[in-house]
This record gives C-alpha cells, structure tokens and sequence, in this order.
C-alpha cells in the first residue's frame, strides 16, 4: 500500500552558520571525545587472552544432558525438531532397550552450521534433555566436524556440566510413563 | 417422514433408523465419541456422546429429560429434540435457526451436555499417563483432540496413577501399551463381531480393567491391524510403523490397495517420499471400513533399495545402463523394424497390475505399431481361495460375510480385460501365448510386470518360455529371469507413484494418485508409452481416463472425472462384502 500524502513529514537539515561552516566546533568536540576516552578504563577485550563474561542465558553450543544413570535423556520425541525453524536435528527413534523406558533416540544429530540458535528446541523439550550451554567459540576444519552427533552432543553435556555457567537447570524432566511411578512434587515452603 | 431438532436446527431424516450422533451428523455437528463406530455394536461405556434430549410437543412446547443421555445408544424418532455442548454455536454462514420453547426451568440448554463432556474426559483422563511426547498416537489422537476442545486443562487427581506394565505379547503385529487404554472396547467387539475369532478380552473390573489376551492365543487373524486404527488413543500399536515416525510429518493421499482384487480404498502415508504406512478409508462402495494385514504391509516393496532404478539396453546378457533420452528413439526404431517384418508375431503382454489409462495406451501403441499383434493379459496371481470373515472361534467362516480377502492378488484384472476385450474382441489369457514363445515364434515380446516381487504371478518356467523371445522388453520394478534376459529393461513405478485407475472385482473403478516420486530414473508406465508414441508433455491420468471412456463404452461413466469413493461401471450386482 502507498503511504499517503497526508502521512508524510518532510524534515530539513538544520541550517549552518558561517561559524559552523568552519568545522572549528566540529574538530574540537571530536578531540574531546578522544581525549576523555584517553583517561577511561579501556572496553577492549583481549580475546582469547581473556574470555569474556557472557550472560547466563547467552545459547551457544547444543547439549544432550544425562539422567542420573548416565543415560540420554532424551526420549526421542521430536519435539525439538518439529520446533526447529532450520530443519537443523535429525532423530532416529527406537523401542528403549531400558525397561522404565518406552523410547529413545538411536541417532541424534544436530548440524550446527545449519542452527540459528534460537533456542527453541530448548523451549520444545518436554523432558529437558537438549540445552543451548554457554560454549560459543565453535570451530572446525570441516563441514563434516560440524554435525554433531550423539556421542559428541553428550560429551558436551560432561564437559559443561559441572561449569557454574551451565548448571543442569532443572530437575523436571520425566514423562509419566507406564513402569515409573510419578515423581514427588516438592512442597512449597 | 421424521423431523429431529439438532441444536435447534430441524433435520429430516426419512425413514433412517439413527442414533444421535447419526442424526446429528447429518445436521452438521459432531457428537464427539469413543466407543461407538459405525461398524461395531453399540455399548455406550465411553459416555462420550452424553447430549440432552426431549421431544417437541404438539402444543410447541419441548419436554426435556432432566438427565443426559449417550447419544450413541438414543435412537431418534419424530419430534426428538438433541442438544449437545455445543449448542449455540453456529457456523459463520449458517442461518440462526429459531430457538425452541425449552422449558422456563430447565436453565441454559447446552450446559448439562457440555459439563457431562468435560467431566468424562475427567474421568477418562484420571489413569492416563501424561506420555505424549513419545506416544505414537499423538497429533491423531482423540483422547488429545477432545480434551483439547471439551475437556478442562488441569487435573485433579493427586492419587499415584493406575500403572498396568506393557503387553507386547498380544500379538506379533501388535503392542499394548495397557496403561493409555481408556476401556472403549472398540477392539475387542472388532474381534468378536467383524473378524470373530474374540482373541481380544477384557479381564478384570472398573478401575483395573485391562485388554488382554487369553494366555497363548494371541491375536493373528488377517484383519488383525484393524484394532490398531480403531484404538481412539495410543493403547494399540502397529508393531511395523512404531517410532518410525511422528504423524505430524506425514502426508496423506488417498489411493487403493492392489493387493487384492477387492481394491480396499486406503489412505497412503508418506514423507519425504518414503511409504511409511497404509491405512484403510471409509468407502461403502468397496470395501466399508477396513482391510487386510497382508495388504496394509505390503507396501514395503516400494522403499526397497533393490528397485531397478535405471533404464538398460543392450544386446542379451550385456545390458548396460542408457538414458531415457537414448533409449526411447532406439526402442522406437528396433519395435518400427521388426514389427515391420513380421506384424504377426509381437506379443504384449499386459500385467494385472497396470491401471486402465495405462493399459489403454499401451495397447493403443502396439496395435498401432502392428495390428496383428496379439496382446495378452498377463499371469493373474491367484493364491489360495477367497477369504471371508467373521470366522468363529475355530476359523471356519461365518455368515452373513462382511469382508472378504480375494484370491486374486492384483488391483485390475478387470480393468486390462475390457481393455483387451475393446482392442480384440476377447481376453487371451497369458497360458494360450506361452506355447507361441515355446514354439519360437514370437519377434517382438513386451512384457510388463510392475508388481511386488513376491506376488507377479509369473513363475520361472513362463518366465523362461517368455525368454525366448526375439525382442524381449521388459518393464518391472525389480530384476529377475526377465530383466536379465531383455534387451531393453524399463524401470517402472510403483502405485504409489503413479496415476491412474483401477477397476477391483466387482466392477468399481478408483483413482490411485501419486504420493511418491519414483526412484531415480525409473519411469511410470504411462509416460514411456506416451515417450514413445511421440506425444510430447507429462503423462496425465484424468485426460488419458477421458480419452478412454470416450473410447471404450465401458469405461464411459468415467467421462465425468473420477469420484473419491469410486464410480461402478458395467452391469455388475452389489457386492456381498
């Protein structure tokens, strides 16, 4: 749709004296902002000398997290990848070979060069098992390196797991399946 | 004739014996239910369907009953009044019917209706274990549906849930996930009315009543994979598509079985071009509600990686792979030559499998080629006898017969016939051409096959009389004794890839569609002919159906486009089952 006449606003330019004209103010108002960051503590992060401090919700690199026998948690769902507006997991589910389990994923691949790390797997993820951690130098020689597999996403998980940054955020993550009795709900204090 | 007030609105029934839901259907609203299905008997234990009923009295007043009733088990008559929890709701472009005169103490109509509804989900959903992520079931499942639309979002059990352990022995096609079974009992009449052997039972009371088994004897009738599309929730499951995958990602098409010349109508689920299941589809005029294991699995040649996957030409035992663009000019020229030279000993032999439009054009092109030519139906799989069911507990069928799994295992026997009758007057079975080939004297041969290896029809000695032919042509899905004795194979589609029209025993016609692409290079039959004949563009099966009812007058009903359920052609009588 056209914008209409009536909705337009035309704005001029401010109009300069001869004195602006002569860049003098101009010059001197650029040296003092060079001068007052001469006095500053300096914003310059010396990467990768020194890591920076990244906020607690910052979502780098996937992780598969671990139930408490070391175990995939995740139940092969495919939530996240329904979820997925790049299209970036691929699931291969198949019957649990667990008895308290019904379901599990025999692959579980993540091509991170294809993620836009949103984070809504994360959101998905009835049982949060798959975690966006605070790792974001994410490098690699080749494409193929870069799709992350089961094995690697869960090494991600034991290698952040005990950082401060990616602490296991929840202690939900259990679906109410036949053999398991449902879990005790904490009583409010 | 009978007037029922749906919500208000007045419906007309005639002389229908409905029940509620029946009746209400056809006033367009829907009676959500669990256990009631059309081809099963009424028990009313899911109390789903609970609506409000009265009758409207002569005077204009309506007398309500005070309680709800199940809609599945109230059969309507003249005057009923049916109000369900939808009452008041009313499609955009639909009319406001006047209210009735409900009576001045009986308080909003709707309302008992609607909270009967949300508190039998209630119920229902008390045992239900809260596994949906990893439920099959889950994006089809009615238990969802209806809690998503009647039910309320919270529960209010603080008790441990009923926690039954699976029953994956119930049967070898079948799991039992005995804890999200919500007792419709839908699967145990199934077995004791429509395949009547009764294996399934249900043992126990009230809240510990589960489905099972009886010790030893579990369910393997043919119709056995019934149970699992009936199932309304995740209990039941299919054995062949568990965890493959979630049913959000797959697309359905409908289409028709060929494994068996009743044609059940079936629904094709596929993504990414893989088949992934067949589930049946509600066609009175086939086969009614269900269908058989044997076809429900029989899809999987389809997916196979041994599929001919390229066209192959060359002198016998030396074939080597040939672009379509190669192929079909030198095809044209070797069939033009030595059809030339002795117009009387081509042979084609046309498959049961190939559907009308097919067999038209491939009949079209070889007796345009040579009129002499002699075309032949190909061998028609017939295995064992017809099946019927119910059968008792013995396995000895019963009547009144209600399905039937044919003998002859292959779509369109029917439809190639009238085919063959309209280009020669009559039908020459393949056994009157074999000695031909024995006796040498077919030049040209071309053969087409296109079905599931393990049901062509053809066995190895025909196979090595065909052999002998001067010119083998062969198009099929896979290799055998035929491809490897052709000097052109042809890799041909699957019914899931192509379109077309098969005509099943009884003389319905229905439409198959393309749901997949075919693998590779392989080519549907009807485009490599029409490749051939030189007509230029894509294969289209609803022109090529309107060129063949125009010619053929069998086919005539077809000029008007294919109908979902199919269209009856010839004079053929209503069959049994």
């Amino acid at each position: 749709m056209p914008i209409a006449e009536k909705d337009v606003k035309w704005v001029e330019p401010p109009k300069l004296g001869l004195f602006d004209y002569l860049y003098v103010p101009a010059v001197v108002t650029g040296l003092m902002t060079t001068a007052r960051h001469m006095f500053q503590k300096p914003v310059t992060q010396q990467y990768p000398e020194q890591e920076p401090d990244l906020p607690p919700n910052y979502r780098g690199v996937h992780r598969l997290n671990r139930d408490e026998q070391g175990r995939v948690k995740c139940v092969a769902c495919y939530m996240c990848a329904t979820a997925c507006p790049a299209h970036c997991i691929d699931i291969v589910a198949a019957p649990s070979p667990w008895p308290d389990r019904e379901k599990y994923p025999e692959t579980f691949v993540i091509d991170e060069l294809r993620c836009i790390y949103c984070g809504m797997c994360e959101e998905a993820c009835p049982v949060d098992a798959i975690e966006l951690t605070s790792l974001y130098d994410l490098t690699g020689l080749s494409r193929e390196e870069m799709i992350f597999d089961k094995e690697k996403l869960l090494s991600v998980y034991d290698q952040t797991k005990n950082s401060p940054k990616d602490p296991v955020r929840t202690s939900a993550g259990r679906l109410s399946v036949a053999s398991e009795p449902p879990r005790e709900t904490p009583k409010a204090s | 004739m009978a007037t029922v007030y749906v919500n208000d609105k007045p419906v007309e029934i005639g002389e229908a014996r409905l029940n509620a839901i029946e009746a209400a259907q056809r006033a367009g609203v829907f009676i959500p239910h669990y256990c009631w299905h059309p081809a099963l008997t009424v028990v009313a234990s899911c109390r789903m369907c609970l609506v409000e009923v009265g009758e409207l009295k002569d005077d204009g007043t309506v007398q309500m009953q005070p309680k709800v009733v199940p809609g599945c088990q109230t059969p309507v008559k003249h005057n009923m009044v049916i109000v369900t929890g939808e009452y008041g709701q009313h499609q955009p472009n639909e009319p406001i019917p006047t209210p009735l005169n409900y009576p001045a103490n009986y308080g909003t109509p709707g309302q008992r209706a609607k909270k009967a509804q949300a508190d039998t989900l209630e119920g229902l959903l008390l045992n239900h274990p809260l596994d949906c992520p990893v439920c099959d079931k889950a994006g089809e499942c009615k238990l969802q549906d209806f809690s998503y639309q009647y039910g309320r979002s919270t529960s209010r059990m603080i008790d441990e849930k009923n926690t039954p352990p699976n029953k994956p022995y119930i049967s070898s096609k079948i799991t039992l996930f005995t804890d999200r079974c919500i007792m419709c009992t839908r699967c145990v009449r199934f077995t004791r009315e429509y395949s009547g052997q009764g294996e399934l039972t249900v043992l126990q009371r009230g809240e510990h009543a589960e489905i099972d088994i009886f010790p030893g004897e579990p369910l393997e009738n043919k119709l056995s994979l019934n149970v699992v599309d009936l199932c309304p929730v995740g209990a039941l499951g299919s054995k062949d598509f568990l965890y493959k995958q979630r049913v959000w990602y797959l697309k359905s098409t409908d289409s028709v079985c060929p494994d068996c010349s009743t044609g059940c109508s079936i629904h094709l689920d596929t993504n990414k071009d893989i088949v992934y299941r067949l589930r049946p589809r509600e066609n009175p005029r086939a086969q009614g509600w269900f269908m058989c294991d044997e076809g429900r699995l029989g899809y999987r040649y389809l997916n196979s990686k041994e599929r001919l996957m390229r066209p192959l030409a060359g002198p016998r035992g030396q074939l080597g792979p040939k672009t379509w663009r190669e192929i079909i000019p030198a095809l044209r020229r070797d069939l033009a030559d030595r059809a030339g030279r002795s117009p009387d000993q081509v042979v084609a032999i046309l498959s049961p499998w190939l559907t009308c439009e097919e067999a038209f054009l491939l009949a079209r092109y070889i007796k345009g080629l040579a009129p002499t030519a002699t075309l032949a139906l190909g061998p028609v799989p017939i295995r064992g006898e017809d099946d019927t069911y119910p059968k008792d507990r013995r396995g000895r069928p019963m009547q009144p017969v209600r399905f039937t799994i044919r003998a002859e295992k292959c779509p369109n026997r029917r439809g190639v016939e009238e085919v063959l009758r309209h280009f020669q007057g009559e039908v020459i079975p393949f056994d009157r051409v074999r000695d031909r080939f024995t006796a040498g004297q077919v030049n040209v041969a071309w053969v087409t096959i296109g079905a599931s290896p393990d049901r062509t029809g053809w066995d190895e000695e025909s196979a090595r009389a065909v052999a002998q032919a001067g010119l083998l042509i062969v198009q099929d899905l896979f290799a055998g004794v035929l491809t490897q004795a052709a000097q052109y194979v042809l890799p041909s589609c699957g019914f899931s890839e192509k379109e077309g029209t098969f005509v099943n025993h009884a003389g319905l016609a229905q439409g198959i569609r393309r749901a997949t692409n075919p693998p590779q290079e392989a080519r549907a039959e009807g485009q490599v002919y029409l490749d051939l004949m030189g007509v230029t563009g894509l294969f289209q099966a609803a022109s090529v159906r309107r060129e063949l009812a125009a010619t053929i007058p069998f086919f005539a009903p077809l000029a008007a486009g294919m109908d979902p359920l199919g269209i009856r052609l010839g004079q053929v009588p209503e069959p049994v089952a």
